[in-house]
């Protein structure tokens, strides 16, 4: 029973719940700022689990993992975020394709499946955190889920952001984490993805002076 | 059934009766300096209570025997609500009269009297009170249950008192499902006593008022009892929270030291978690009525995700 998961387990699951709750109050923010900070706490979190992953295992290579995710995720990305927002004008309420309780109920129903799914998958792994990799497939497909149901652009990179922290976390509590040379690129990819995408949120505006996204579906060739 | 638990009982029904407008009244000063307002006494209730009680009773023309009938019933479940729910000691002998799931029916049946009386008289304020009601308690309800399945799963147990014990003696273990549960308790118990966020317990703006819209029409003894009642709910919502959530210090069996030890604790938690509520009521904004589904709604989601948190990551197979 319960009264035999260690204290690192416990605290590793306790953080894993942050982040899946976070993924949930990301899914019914409606607005820009509070969206970003979310994420901010997010990384925060993910940031936390993976310390206590690295004192559990004694894993050097966890400690720079939990550095650059604090430093990536709950710093500069949410701080490049904010800029954007700021010179982008686009402090306005976040559109959502389908209303946010119905949102919620289809999370639900993600979460459900995505426990299964990592039961048995769980069960083969032999690490300290394997409870958590059921929340971490759930944590990507929510993200998922956000980018799918939002209109604007700054959302759907935010939830492209929130997918790699589930991604993330997958890594850490199945496997220990991905060898450092794979865990540097990918956090390169993500930021240079973000700036790039940054980049990409000028050029939507300028051509089509809003960030919705449902404009580029009219695209005329020529 | 010893006379000890039997005296323990009776005296936790009677604390119950006396501190529930004590809870309210501190809740209301707290509330008052929140808003920089000059604070009623913290006697005030009862004060009102007195002179409620006094007064005799008017009754409108059309009313039938269920209106004088309903706050009786309506009081009379509040004490039951406050019988079960352990506040001092959990050897309480009464307890077995209704478990957690029996619990919530008792509230449920207490909603729909009220709010069948409200509609008894037929102005359209008790209508749309009762009917507000109805649409804050259904959504409500199967949160609650939500959260009372995972202390369920817990303690492997759903009368009160188990889970309240298993709970109180246990090892220190974080129970991540604990805390989702936790919270969408609060949300669920803001609602249900008509608190901020879903409901205005201070105001008399027709618009906006579900609680109040209902009781317009009691005067007299009737509305003390319905008055009484609502402060009795708050009370026991309270305690149920704290029971389960921070059971530390309740006692176990029953002993003058240890209720003794216990009654200061309660007195302290609830003066803070009624701090606690002041703030959180001063803070926020009422929602519009049709944002109530949402914020119930996540309630909902919050104790599912921690009955589901629960299965995922605190059962070893």
């Amino acid at each position: 029973m319960t009264a035999s998961i260690p204290l690192s387990a416990q605290l590793i699951n306790l953080f894993a719940s942050v982040i899946l709750l976070l993924a949930f109050a990301m899914l019914a923010q409606r607005r820009m700022l509070p969206l970003i900070n979310l994420f901010a706490y997010q990384g925060l979190a993910l940031c936390m689990s993976t310390l206590v992953v690295a004192v559990t295992t004694g894993q050097h290579h966890l400690y720079w993992s939990a550095g650059l995710t604090l430093l990536l995720k709950a710093l500069l990305l949410p701080w490049i975020l904010h800029r954007l927002v700021r010179k982008l004008h686009v402090r306005f309420d976040v559109e959502s394709l389908i209303n946010i309780p119905t949102t919620m109920l289809v999370g639900i129903v993600l979460v459900m499946v995505s426990f299964n799914v990592a039961l048995p998958i769980s069960q083969l792994s032999s690490t300290v955190s394997r409870g958590t990799l059921g929340i971490a497939l759930a944590t990507v497909m929510l993200a998922f889920l956000m980018m799918i149901t939002r209109t604007k652009a700054i959302p759907q990179v935010v939830g492209f952001l929130a997918m790699e922290n589930g991604l993330f976390l997958a890594a850490t509590s199945a496997t220990y984490g991905m060898p450092m040379v794979v865990e540097l690129g990918i956090a390169l990819d993500v930021l240079v993805g973000a700036i790039i995408l940054g980049v990409f949120f000028f050029q939507i505006r300028d051509q089509f002076d809003s960030l919705d996204i449902r404009h580029m579906e009219k695209l005329k060739d020529g | 059934m010893n006379i000890f638990g039997l005296v323990g009982q009776i005296f936790a029904i009677a604390l119950a009766l006396f501190l529930a407008p004590l809870l309210t009244g501190w809740v209301n000063q707290c509330r008052a300096w929140f808003q920089n307002r000059s604070a009623p006494p913290l006697m005030q209730p009862y004060y009102t209570l007195h002179k409620l009680f006094l007064k005799d009773v008017v009754l409108a023309h059309g009313a039938s025997p269920l209106f004088r009938f309903a706050p009786f019933v309506v009081f009379g479940c509040m004490i039951l609500a406050c019988a079960i729910v352990p506040t001092l000691s959990t050897d309480l002998p009464f307890a077995p009269a209704a478990d957690m799931l029996a619990l919530v029916g008792v509230f449920g049946l207490a909603r729909i009297f009220i709010s069948l009386a409200a509609m008894d008289i037929g102005t359209s304020f008790g209508s749309l009170g009762g009917r507000r009601e109805m649409l804050v308690g259904f959504l409500a309800e199967p949160a609650l249950l939500m959260v009372i399945f995972t202390t369920a799963l817990i303690c492997q147990s759903t009368s009160v008192a188990t889970i309240v014990e298993t709970l109180a003696h246990r090892d220190f273990i974080i129970y991540p499902s604990l805390a989702f549960a936790g919270i969408a308790f609060s949300f669920v118990s803001l609602a249900e006593n008509a608190r901020v966020p879903v409901d205005n317990p201070a105001t008399h703006l027709e618009l906006t008022m579900i609680h109040e819209a209902m009781i317009l029409e009691y005067s007299g003894r009737h509305l003390a009892l319905v008055e009484w009642a609502a402060s009795l709910k708050l009370y026991a919502y309270s305690c149920l929270g704290l029971a389960l959530f921070m059971p530390w210090g309740i006692a176990s069996g029953a002993s003058i030291l240890g209720l003794a030890a216990a009654l200061p604790i309660l007195m302290a938690k609830l003066a803070v978690g009624g701090f606690l509520l002041a703030g959180i009521e001063s803070v926020n904004a009422k929602l519009r009525i049709f944002r109530a589904p949402e914020f119930l709604g996540t309630a909902f989601l919050l104790a599912v995700l921690g009955l589901l948190v629960r299965l995922l990551l605190e059962t070893r197979v």
